[in-house]
């Protein structure tokens, strides 16, 4: 079966392609991209109508999901994740592995992969660091390598002892994976509920200081500078973590880190209006300060932060509907994470198209080893079509996940997804614009 | 005898609250401060009577809801509710349904299933009553929300300070002790600088709310230059729970650095009143020769209390958009 | 506007109404004056001046807010709370004979919520009512016993007074509601 993407603009940084092309699918891979394809190598194919001011990209790749399932399915299932995934405009998703069981040992591995076939989405697992995420003993992580885990985490908590995380990324250097951590020195953290700061401090709230992140994550560096191993700093939040990520890039140590959107968007200010105490703003790391904000914006334009990824933590509507210091941290984010890229990053004219593929395609496929961030031909046909200039209004009602926790309600975005194509098949088209009608 | 004749401008003055809770002193505007000063003023009268009781809150309904143990709030509340003669109903949440675990929103959405006029909350989590306001019809008055506002505190400690020193701008005012866990802290800053007086907050450097200074107050672990010169002093009760969390090493050691001695009171200014929302901790932060001497109005404070809950009560029962009353 | 009262008018409805007094109480020991606020107040305080001078006895005053006592409380859907102001009667009342001083005597209720509140504050041996001026359009059964003049009025009409303690000057008018601002 032939697909083809006609005279969009294509944009495809590995390749450094930027520019008017025609793209032709053949069955679940990447067969060609010309500026003009020859007519007997089109022919037969299904041809996509795409708007002008449309963008073909790489398939975009979420490398900080939790799908919830097995265990929580009442707050997300691998399905309706999946769908939420297409509909965010991602191809993959990575999978966190707090879910109930924890996924330390690959009979769990094999249930989230066997789930995940029929989906719409790529589902990458990343299995546990330690038993149970438990953070005293290493999982089986050759086991876990082989059921098909890409990355190690034990998130939702730090690996906290140092030795731990020491022999975790010897060992997983054999296996080229990185160690995703939750950085938060648990202590530090104690009870905190937001970010420790005048807000906070205001409405009575525990805080949480940026150290509770930064120690760690300055340890992080030192161990894996130690070992060789590669660290990924999940959720990077504050400057100081920023500032550590650059030091150590510096100096050669092999860490990367991810930023979430909410944090390059929101700070602790929105806790006290319109919604005081709102519950949709209760994450963790939580939001910072307007000055970590605007260093996190800084980092994601000079390179210094690799990904964006959603930490996409859905929670039922019960579970959040309660007074702030009992619920519980997360927002949903798959499908509000591009709008806010292209209104917050790329209209405000902070990055490029180009250095958003890299945030969200490129590396997040290099950093989890799974084929995908470009359109070369041969790679995998999943691609990210872009409407940068419709400008749409964010409605919780109408998403495709189980889970609606998001404080992005209302808010008016410029820049959404038109379609989502995984695996040469459209997953995903955008019911509000002109169809992708086969011609 | 001297007879006041109120100058209104048209004969009856009339003012109101916005909204229909009392969630903070933040939402309060200097006017509807002293609004519910003057308002207490008039209601402090009514305990001088032979019959202590008023009808304007005939056939209203207040419920009384405390998730967090009080005994001196809590009867201060029914007291004040007794006088306008609505009729109370008090929940605490050892014995309610909040053990079975049911949800603070079923627990609320519950009770204002029987139409009560007001409801007066006391809960550990910062917040609470700002939650309960978005969905109760029932007017939410804040008697405490975990770390964060404890406004008719505020309210009394402004009427006790300003019964004395006639005026609260430009007043010295220290307040010592907990800053960083005390709801009262919160919500006298608030009053206290929106109506100009001269705040010093102290205490360890391990118990002040980062940012403080930036509410307009000054911070000093000095409690001897906090209470320099002070018109008032108003002392903040200290937990034993926050030797455990490594805040300060000792009981002892916080009221050598930080108790009130008679001798720091000679600092400040003769006529210096003594103030404390109870209850109080005699020899931590507060030595007991000075909680009975004749500086403190602590007892006052309780007095006041109840003409000042009587004033928040009566201005939100009446009036406002809320036609849910019955 | 018409004027109904000027200073002098208010001035000698007080005297005649002293006299009155003087009249009907035998024992002027036994009576109090209760002005209730806000223009009751003043008007009980002359009163009190007027009893001095013609008989030299000096009658209590003292001074009832009845806010509390409405019977229109809370009934307002939307609109502001009747501000509160302090009641005064420094003395007691059980036993005596209260002479309830206000300035307009209308429906009544305010009248009828002043008895409810000085009963709360013991027995009096009896309650009078004097007044300044009586409007017609009882809605209650009260009745003044010194009245310093009857003017019949329409309900589209309001009467206005205004004393020299609170107003700077004495006036009585009447006003028809479309000049009402």
């Amino acid at each position: 079966m032939k697909r083809l993407l006609e005279g969009a603009r294509v944009v495809d940084p590995v390749r450094g392609v930027d520019g008017r092309f025609d793209v032709l699918i053949d069955g679940d891979r990447i067969a060609r991209v010309a500026v003009e394809i020859p007519a007997a190598e089109r022919a037969g194919a299904e041809v996509l109508a795409l708007q002008p001011g449309w963008i073909v990209c790489p398939g975009f790749i979420d490398m900080h999901v939790h799908l919830r399932e097995p265990g929580q399915e009442h707050k997300e299932t691998i399905a309706t994740g999946t769908a939420a995934a297409v509909a965010g405009g991602f191809t993959g998703v990575a999978c966190m592995p707090n879910t109930d069981p924890v996924n330390d040992n690959s009979s769990v591995t094999k249930f989230i992969v066997e789930r995940a076939a029929g989906a719409p989405a790529r589902v990458y697992p990343i299995g546990a660091v330690t038993k149970g995420s438990a953070g005293e003993q290493l999982a089986e992580i050759a086991d876990l390598r082989a059921a098909g885990c890409v990355a190690l985490s034990d998130d939702g908590r730090p690996v906290a002892n140092a030795l731990i995380l020491r022999r975790g990324l010897e060992y997983a250097r054999m296996f080229d994976m990185a160690i995703i951590d939750h950085c938060e020195d648990p202590a530090l953290k104690g009870e905190g509920v937001a970010h420790e700061g005048l807000v906070a401090a205001v409405l009575g709230l525990r805080g949480i200081p940026a150290a509770a992140e930064e120690v760690m994550v300055y340890r992080d560096i030192a161990l894996a500078e130690l070992t060789g191993g590669r660290v990924h700093i999940a959720h990077l939040s504050t400057r100081g973590s920023l500032r550590a990520v650059r030091d150590g890039r510096a100096r050669g140590v092999r860490v990367t880190c991810e930023v979430t959107p909410h944090h390059f968007t929101l700070t602790d200010e929105q806790l006290k209006a319109p919604l005081s105490y709102d519950t949709n703003l209760k994450m963790n790391p939580p939001l910072r300060e307007a000055a970590d904000r605007d260093a996190l914006v800084a980092g994601l334009a000079d390179g210094t932060v690799d990904a964006i990824a959603s930490d996409h933590a859905p929670h039922h509507y019960d579970e959040k509907h309660v007074e702030f210091d009992r619920a519980p941290f997360g927002i949903v984010g798959l499908e509000t994470a591009v709008p806010l890229a292209l209104d917050r990053l790329v209209h405000a004219g902070v990055i490029s198209i180009g250095r958003l593929v890299e945030l969200m395609s490129v590396n997040p496929a290099r950093l989890l080893g799974v084929p995908g961030g470009t359109l070369e031909p041969g790679s995998p046909a999943d691609v990210t079509v872009l409407a940068p200039e419709v400008t749409t209004t964010i409605d919780p009602a109408r998403f495709r996940s189980l889970s609606r926790n998001t404080p992005f309600g209302g808010w008016t975005l410029k820049g959404t997804v038109a379609a989502t194509i995984v695996g040469g098949r459209v997953a995903y088209a955008n019911p509000d614009l002109a169809s992708l009608a086969a011609r | 005898m001297n007879l006041q004749v109120a100058n209104g401008p048209l004969g009856t003055a009339a003012a109101r609250l916005r909204g229909k809770d009392l969630l903070g002193i933040a939402e309060l505007t200097p006017a509807e401060i002293l609004l519910v000063l003057d308002t207490a003023e008039a209601m402090r009268e009514i305990a001088a009577r032979p019959i202590k009781k008023v009808p304007a809150l005939r056939g209203k309904t207040v419920i009384n809801l405390f998730f967090e143990p009080s005994t001196r709030t809590r009867t201060s509340f029914e007291v004040a509710e007794k006088r306008l003669s609505a009729d109370t109903l008090n929940i605490s949440a050892g014995t309610s349904s909040v053990v079975k675990g049911e949800t603070l929103a079923d627990t609320a959405l519950n009770l204002e299933a029987m139409s009560p006029d007001l409801m007066v909350v006391r809960h550990t989590s910062s917040g609470a009553c700002h939650f309960l306001s978005r969905i109760c019809r029932a007017g939410i008055i804040n008697a405490g929300d975990g770390m964060h506002e404890h406004p008719t505190q505020a309210l009394l400690d402004a009427f006790t300070i300003r019964e004395h020193k006639k005026r609260l701008g430009g007043l010295k005012i220290a307040i010592v002790g907990d800053l960083l866990h005390s709801r009262v802290l919160r919500s006298n800053v608030l009053l206290l600088t929106k109506l100009d007086a001269d705040v010093w907050v102290s205490g360890p450097p391990t118990l002040i709310p980062p940012g403080i200074a930036q509410l307009g107050v000054r911070v000093t672990t000095s409690i001897d230059e906090a209470v320099e010169g002070a018109d008032v002093v108003m002392m903040l009760r200290i937990q034993l729970e926050r030797m455990q969390g490594g805040y300060f090493p000792s009981l002892r050691e916080y009221f050598t650095v930080f108790g009130l001695t008679s001798q720091r009171v000679r600092r400040a200014k003769p006529d210096v009143i003594i103030m404390h929302p109870g209850p109080m901790n005699r020899g931590v932060e507060i030595a007991s020769e000075v909680a009975d001497g004749a500086c403190s109005v602590i007892l006052e404070q309780v007095a006041n209390g109840v003409a000042v809950r009587m004033a928040v009560l009566y201005l939100l029962a009446g009036g406002g958009e809320h036609e849910a009353a019955a | 506007m018409p004027v109904l009262m000027d200073a002098e008018r208010v001035a000698r409805a007080l005297m005649r109404i002293a006299h009155e007094v003087i009249e009907r109480n035998r024992d002027l020991n036994e009576l109090a004056l209760v002005g209730i606020r806000t223009r009751g107040v003043p008007l009980a305080t002359r009163l009190r001046a007027n009893l001095r001078e013609i008989t030299g006895t000096d009658v209590p005053v003292g001074a009832l807010d009845i806010t509390l006592y409405r019977d229109d409380l809370m009934r307002h859907p939307v609109g502001p709370q009747p501000l509160v102001r302090r009641t005064e009667i420094p003395f007691s009342i059980d036993d005596r004979r209260i002479l309830l001083v206000d300035d307009v005597l209308y429906t009544g209720r305010t009248v009828r919520a002043g008895l409810d509140a000085l009963i709360d504050f013991g027995r009096p041996r009896a309650i009078q009512l004097v007044v300044l001026v009586d409007r017609g359009h009882r809605e209650l059964p009260i009745k003044a016993d010194y009245v310093g003049k009857n003017v019949p009025t329409s309900s589209t009409e309001s009467v206005r007074v205004r004393l020299q303690e609170i107003d700077g000057h004495d006036l009585v008018l009447i006003e028809k509601e479309e000049e009402q601002k």
